[in-house]
């Protein structure tokens, strides 16, 4: 039977959403106990908020000073510590699961699966590869600690369930003083998180200015939409760079997609493929970008955007 | 402390589209054009920079694989990197192994930096770095998008999720490099040539100390579902019509 670990994502308050979806992978995994590691400085709000997803057996919580800022070597002393006597330990496929759970693997001593996107069985797991041009089975070692990340995409989060008990758990691991956080810059803003929103409204370099882009940010609010970005309207600097979508960017799998001048380079389509509903609206016919989108519209998007601006406003009155 | 290691990893080239063979059992690489790994070549990018500035002195090349690797390495060496190491190993190694492999050379070269990129592109497993961070109980610093070094610390900004994160790490330290890190530099003729006589030493794992195991077993290569087809909507009328009908604007 599997006993399984999930290390909760977390910004000090609030419990990242991204947790409630390795929880949901976790459970596929048929285990017998099911514990989720808040690690945080003040964290009783964020461990009871994990202590409510479904199917958790326990949450501990390990709240101490260091743990303020998510710092992936002082916190994996601390995960590996706590892995003792689990079969499974699973982290989000988030920058935060990705800097941390590769370092608590090599402290084990074991390797770890990237990106599962399906638990075929307690050690065998689909993951992509090549930007996505391939899925392939990975077999793990039975007798080993099996380590991996959780492709957020693949999952939905589980609702909320009875409240399961949370531990207190002081840790005697010595910790390293060679990292220090010195700022954080969240781009953000008012509108909903890329990683979880149900509607994302992209743009591409076609926009052709960081002014342009707003038209693009025009679409997303009247949708209510998150706003995301192709590589090639980051790396023109047309927008900030935590919107990127795609293979070396944010894997997401909203709803509702609509892509705005974007042609639809590979990279970008492993970002999307997942959403319920994509709309590409570019003026090149033969753009890859409408291979894969359920509505295609060529055209400007400098007359169609406000137009489709226009007929939803006024659906909304 | 004076040096800088670069890990390099060969693979297909980027541009390339890759395809799962017919019987399932790998990717049809045969053939295909191979490069340094984008994220790779970014490093050494980042390396040479960092030696033209004065803050190390010599920029080490490494990669883990069979000797058709030592084309990569070679190329590396014409961007303008002073020596390679090759260790050999079969293709594929798992990223634990590499980070040993990395982790017992960093050791002997007494490297004050190893830079590599954040992931390969044919395997995506993003893990190599940190392992090695972890291996040698020094500092990480992933998904690099600045560095700066001055003295024995490297302040290093990251791409993160929720947008840019700075770190100060004491040296030495392992980074890993994003796309917007740099923009790689092109090698002319007279490089190409003169790397051709720049030292490549050639290491057998076994000498590092490292063991070859195998965790995992790879297999049941499929191409990923295609969506079905879709339809083409002549004006922004008719789209909000269809989007509509699928229910997609409640």
């Amino acid at each position: 039977m599997s006993r399984v670990l999930v290390i909760a994502e977390h910004d000090g308050s609030r419990l990242d959403p991204a947790t409630a979806k390795c929880v949901r992978c976790a459970l596929d995994l048929k285990p017998e106990a099911l514990v989720v590691a808040v690690l945080a400085h003040g964290g009783g709000t964020v461990a009871s908020q994990a202590a409510r997803l479904a199917g958790v057996t326990e949450v501990m919580l390990v709240d101490a000073e260091h743990n303020a800022a998510p710092l992936a070597a002082v916190l994996a002393p601390q995960l590996a510590s706590l892995a003792a006597g689990f079969s499974h330990l699973l982290g989000p496929s988030s920058t935060f699961g990705k800097d941390l759970l590769p370092r608590v693997a090599a402290l084990l001593g074991v390797g770890q699966i990237s990106d599962v996107l399906a638990v075929l069985g307690p050690h065998r797991f689909r993951r992509p590869v090549h930007a996505g041009n391939a899925v392939v089975t990975v077999d793990a070692d039975p007798e080993r600690l099996v380590v991996a990340t959780v492709r957020l995409a693949s999952y939905s989060g589980v609702a909320e369930g009875p409240l399961a008990p949370v531990q207190a758990r002081a840790l005697d691991v010595a910790l390293p003083s060679h990292t220090r956080l010195v700022a954080r810059q969240a781009g953000g803003g008012a509108r909903p998180d890329l990683m979880t929103a149900r509607r994302v409204v992209s743009g591409g370099r076609a926009l052709g200015s960081a002014e342009g882009f707003q038209l693009v940010a025009e679409l997303a609010d009247v949708l209510g939409a998150a706003l995301g970005a192709s590589r090639a309207a980051v790396d023109s600097g047309f927008v900030a760079n935590e919107l990127q979508v795609g293979q070396t960017g944010k894997i997401i799998a909203p709803e509702l997609y609509i892509a705005v001048g974007i042609s639809g380079a590979i990279q970008h389509l492993t970002g999307i493929k997942d959403a319920r509903t994509i709309v590409a609206i570019n003026k090149d016919p033969d753009a890859p970008i409408f291979e894969i989108a359920d509505i295609g519209l060529v055209a400007d998007l400098f007359k169609a955007v406000p137009e489709l601006i226009g007929a939803l406003r006024a659906r909304a009155r | 402390m004076d040096t800088i290691i670069v890990g390099i990893k060969r693979v297909v080239d980027y541009n390339v589209r890759v395809r799962v063979k017919p019987d399932g059992s790998g990717m049809a690489t045969e053939g295909l054009k191979m490069s340094i790994n984008p994220f790779d070549e970014i490093a050494l990018e980042a390396a040479l920079r960092l030696k033209e500035s004065g803050a190390f002195l010599h920029v080490v090349l490494v990669a883990i694989g069979p000797v058709e690797t030592e084309q990569q390495l070679r190329a590396g060496l014409a961007m303008g990197a002073d020596r390679a190491i090759r260790v050999d190993a079969p293709v594929a190694p798992e990223p634990l192994t590499v980070a040993r492999a990395l982790h017992a050379v960093a050791a002997r070269e007494q490297a004050g930096l190893v830079l590599l990129g954040k992931q390969a592109v044919d395997d995506d497993h993003g893990q190599t770095g940190q392992m090695l961070a972890a291996l040698w109980d020094r500092p990480q610093a992933t998904f690099a998008s600045a560095i700066a070094v001055a003295g024995n610390v490297a302040t290093v900004t990251r791409e993160i999720d929720a947008g840019l994160e700075t770190l100060e790490v004491d040296l030495p330290a392992v980074v890993t490099t994003d796309l917007r890190l740099n923009q790689p530099r092109y090698v002319k003729l007279p490089e190409i040539l003169k790397a051709k006589s720049k030292p490549l030493a050639v290491y057998r794992l076994a000498e590092l100390g490292v063991e070859p195991r195998r965790q995992f077993t790879v297999h049941a290569f499929t191409a990923p579902p295609v969506r079905g087809g879709g339809v083409r909507v002549k004006d922004v009328a008719e789209l909000v019509t269809v989007l509509d009908a699928r229910g997609v604007l409640q």
